[in-house]
């Protein structure tokens, strides 16, 4: 992020090197194409100009080959680029299974994001180098755009559902984050750092942060405080070994139970009824701020997942597995449920399409 | 023209009348029914109102000279950008060919004596000025900071700025819109001179048919995107924001579904106007008219399918965005055949670079930078890192400004003689065009490099390390506002002082050129009889004359 004179942003991540590789390529192919139309016309123009007012060119027939050579030539090169575009596309809509998540939440006009160990930080953000970073983002308000230009790597960020963004940073170091997305007066004062640390140095970055506790625990503590544990386990479904299941619905149909699923049956509880539950949930919409609800998933998560490589708690040095039944800074996750946690894996759900949001 | 240009002495006898001195009163103006006076009037609102929006650009480029933003509050600066973008969009760069050109040749390129509907036509402009009364209105009561866009919720409910007067003008200006297509569609079908088939149409007929049939078809989907907005923000009904059950994206979908094809009715208008220049000022026909005509009507229809490539970060699917991504490309195959089709119309012809004809040459260069460029965004791998930066600001300017505006401002030098019956300065035109041409560059290359850096749009401070090229913009900037204070001099000027144009200076085989200029009210004496195909300069007699076209 230095403020130096430049032509062309770093190179800080992965993506960074297959971005700019396609770039090049598409910035040859423009390269030509226009020298070549500039180059006729100008050639055309001085080569045929005009000597005398009296004349009149022959007619010259069109020629079908020429045509379909222009049509050919720009289709197949288009092509290539179809191709290599959508597959860096696919692959960042894909984030890897170890990768470490981290919250955000992006508010008129500042960027809020938590880690999974606790820390939480306003428009900075610490990350570990070589390590893949895994952002679950939403908004508490407007649509907002978090983006990363060293990283190659930009996300809408929308108030009412979970996107996602990933990268994994290949050199430490400082670089602009950016609200790419008008949201108000101080748009362009959204905009903060990400740092890049070797994994020790975040290690001990994230040993020195302990005043925040975990989401969890805060987590835990509004299930308390909202009177969640009064049904849930009794009269509505038990959360434990939750995430990431296969969930039956009242109308037969099944869904995952991602952060998406999660958070939009504690706004919109009627919306996806469990199969053999009424509709006695109240909506939690406009009780809860973002970063609660984003609490409330993480103690929901923590009381153990299908899948063990999403649970948090991974720490820097890689991934690791909480068993769910760990008690989390002294709450139990099973003080409050009846049920066991197992359930079965969800297979091959972690399809690349998964952050589909529309059906 | 270096020569003095071909004048038939059947032509041109004194104290003619024409559309011009045919009432000179205010109401004589104001009432007409004349597609001619209609398109001046369109003119001149519409230069009025592209310089209230170069005024908000030139706050824009003012404030960015400073990374800490020169203007005090970035409240003044979100309202400048807001403005320029909507003024821009709808107050210029949409009405800007179709209105004034298109009024004003379609008929005379037919053989035709006005529009079918010449009250539908002086109700347009009513509409039109109406709504650009509303959005000055809006401008003075203290102007709109949502963006053109108005991405929702941020309008609906968190604006706190004139919303809904600003959409309110625009559902106005989108009727005007609507009733000129119509318009142009049922005169082009229906009023065409007998033997003029539709292959022996003008391409710039053509272009201006593919574009009525965006307006007919794309602007009310704008209009009610507005009024849904409008009810939001007013009743509090839940439909774009998530807080009331609504879907924010469902906005874009929508607003997009318009302001996608709404390029293509700023650029198309533009084709026409090149196809018409280019193939004079060679003296040839066009280099595949077919192509030519057809990929206007492909760039019409698949211009329809592409606005989701406006969304490939705003978290759709992406399978959705792959579908895009391929309509996206398959869109320039027609934008390539066209500038293909105009480059190999020059070969092995008469080129004359006069000042129509320079900014045509001009317009090839910048265009085919805006389209290539457009084609790196529709690219999802690209597109997810250039988008909402200056570089899809640097795009759309490249096809925009490089793009309409110069096909405009091509268009009005080219028929200039037509309407007015006077000559400008051809040595003061060809400055212009070549200072327009150094200052778009100046203005808009930069940016291109900035946002490959990364720098976003609509900040009113950044980084400082953008600085230099803030800079360099604005020094373009500034020499692009002489490029185009410049013809308005010059022009204005010939009006009084100009030579007489005689009625066809450029020699030109189009109908619109065969009868007297400025032409009298009903255009021709007589309905003329169309023989043989458009452009068929190979079939002029050896001394020059052209071959007629007009006959009883």
């Amino acid at each position: 992020m230095s403020n130096a004179f430049r032509i062309f942003p770093e190179q800080a991540s992965r993506n960074a090197w297959n971005v700019d590789a396609l770039f090049l390529f598409e910035f040859l192919v423009s390269c030509f194409f226009v020298f070549l139309i500039a180059g006729l016309v100008l050639y055309f123009s001085l080569k045929y100009r005009r000597r005398s007012d009296d004349d009149v060119p022959a007619y010259t027939p069109t020629s079908t080959l020429l045509e379909l050579t222009y049509i050919f030539i720009p289709a197949s090169l288009m092509v290539i680029m179809f191709f290599w575009g959508g597959w860096i596309y696919i692959r960042n809509k894909r984030p890897p299974a170890n990768a470490m998540q981290i919250n955000v939440v992006g508010k008129q006009w500042m960027w809020k994001l938590q880690h999974p160990e606790g820390p939480r930080e306003i428009n900075t953000l610490h990350v570990p180098v070589g390590r893949p970073i895994k952002l679950v983002l939403t908004s508490q308000d407007v649509i907002h755009d978090f983006g990363i230009p060293d990283f190659r790597i930009k996300q809408d960020v929308i108030p009412g559902i979970y996107v996602t963004e990933w990268f994994e940073a290949t050199r430490t170091g400082e670089f602009h984050l950016f609200c790419n997305q008008y949201c108000g007066d101080l748009h362009s004062r959204m905009i903060g750092s990400v740092i890049v640390m070797q994994p020790a140095a975040y290690q001990s970055w994230l040993e020195g942060r302990t005043a925040d506790e975990p989401a969890a625990v805060s987590g835990s503590r509004l299930f308390q405080s909202y009177g969640c544990a009064t049904c849930h386990g009794q009269r509505a479904p038990s959360l434990a070994g939750l995430y990431m299941s296969l969930v039956k619905l009242n109308d037969g149909t099944t869904t995952i139970a991602d952060e998406q699923y999660l958070r939009e049956s504690i706004v919109a509880p009627a919306n996806k009824l469990v199969a053999g539950f009424g509709p006695i949930m109240p909506t939690y919409q406009g009780q809860l701020s973002e970063e609660q609800i984003f609490d409330l998933i993480e103690y929901i998560k923590s009381l153990g997942a299908a899948m063990d490589n999403t649970i948090p708690g991974a720490s820097a040095a890689g991934p690791q597995t909480r068993p769910s039944t760990q008690p989390v800074n002294g709450y139990h996750p099973d003080l409050l449920l009846n049920q066991p946690p197992a359930r079965e894996p969800p297979g091959s759900n972690q399809s690349p399409l998964q952050q589909d949001r529309r059906p | 023209m270096s020569s003095i240009p071909y004048i038939p002495a059947e032509f041109d006898p004194p104290a003619r009348a024409t559309y011009l001195n045919a009432g000179h009163t205010i109401r004589s103006w104001l009432l007409t029914k004349d597609h001619k006076r209609i398109g001046i009037l369109y003119m001149v609102t519409i230069t009025l109102m592209f310089m209230v929006a170069a005024v908000a650009a030139a706050m824009i480029r003012i404030n960015l000279l400073s990374p800490a933003g020169l203007l005090r509050e970035p409240t003044i600066y979100n309202r400048a950008f807001t403005l320029h973008g909507i003024v821009m969009v709808w107050w210029f760069l949409v009405p800007s060919i179709p209105t004034t050109l298109g009024n004003f040749l379609i008929p005379m390129m037919i053989g035709a004596r006005d529009l079918a509907f010449p009250r539908l036509n002086l109700a347009s402009w009513y509409l039109f000025t109406i709504s650009a009364v509303m959005i000055l209105a809006v401008l003075i009561f203290g102007g709109v900071d949502t963006g053109w866009t108005f991405y929702t919720p941020y309008s609906s409910l968190f604006a706190n700025t004139h919303v809904t007067l600003t959409v309110a003008a625009i559902f106005v200006n989108g009727f005007s819109s609507i009733f000129t297509g119509l318009n142009f569609i049922v005169t082009i079908h229906k009023m065409r001179a007998p033997g003029l088939t539709w292959f022996r149409l003008p391409l710039f007929c053509w272009a201006m048919y593919a574009t009525s049939v965006i307006f007919v078809l794309a602007t009310p989907v704008l209009a009610i995107t507005l009024v849904l907005l409008a009810v939001e923000r007013i009743l509090r009904i839940g439909i774009f924001d998530p807080a009331l059950g609504g879907d924010p994206i469902l906005f874009q979908h929508l607003f997009w579904f318009y302001s996608h094809p709404v390029v293509y009715i700023q650029i198309l208008p533009t084709f026409g106007v090149a196809s018409e220049i280019i193939t004079n000022m060679a003296r040839k026909r066009p280099f595949g008219y077919k192509a030519i005509a057809f990929s206007s009507l492909a760039i019409m229809l698949i211009g329809f399918l592409v606005w989701g490539h406006h969304m490939f970060d705003a978290g759709i699917s992406p399978y959705s965005g792959l579908v895009f991504s391929i309509l996206s490309f398959a869109v320039a195959i027609p934008t390539a055949v066209k500038i293909f089709s105009w480059t190999f119309t020059l070969y092995k012809g008469s080129v004359a670079l006069e000042t129509p004809m320079l900014y045509m040459v001009g317009f090839m260069g910048l265009f085919t930078i805006g389209g290539l460029t457009g084609v790196m965004l529709a690219t999802l791998g690209l597109d997810v890192h250039m988008h909402d930066t200056y570089f899809v600001v640097a795009h759309f300017h490249y096809v925009m400004v490089g793009g309409a505006v110069m096909g405009y401002l091509g268009g009005v030098h080219y028929w200039w003689p037509k309407i007015t019956g006077k000559m400008y300065s051809e040595f003061w035109g060809k400055i212009a065009a070549g200072i327009g041409f150094i200052g778009f560059n100046l203005t808009f290359f930069p940016q291109y490099i900035m946002g490959y850096l990364g720098m976003p749009r609509r900040y009113f401070a950044y980084p400082p390390e953008f600085q230099v090229y803030h800079v360099l913009s604005t020094a373009g900037a500034s020499i692009l506002a002489i490029g185009y204070f410049m013809p308005l001099v010059y022009l204005l000027y010939s009006l009084k002082y100009g030579r007489d144009a005689g009625p066809n200076p450029w020699r030109s085989m189009s109908l619109e050129w065969q009868t007297p200029s400025p032409p009298p009210t009903e255009n021709f004496e007589k309905t003329p009889v169309i023989s043989q195909p458009p452009y068929a300069y190979d079939l002029q007699s050896p001394m020059g004359a052209p071959a007629p076209v007009v006959s009883t």
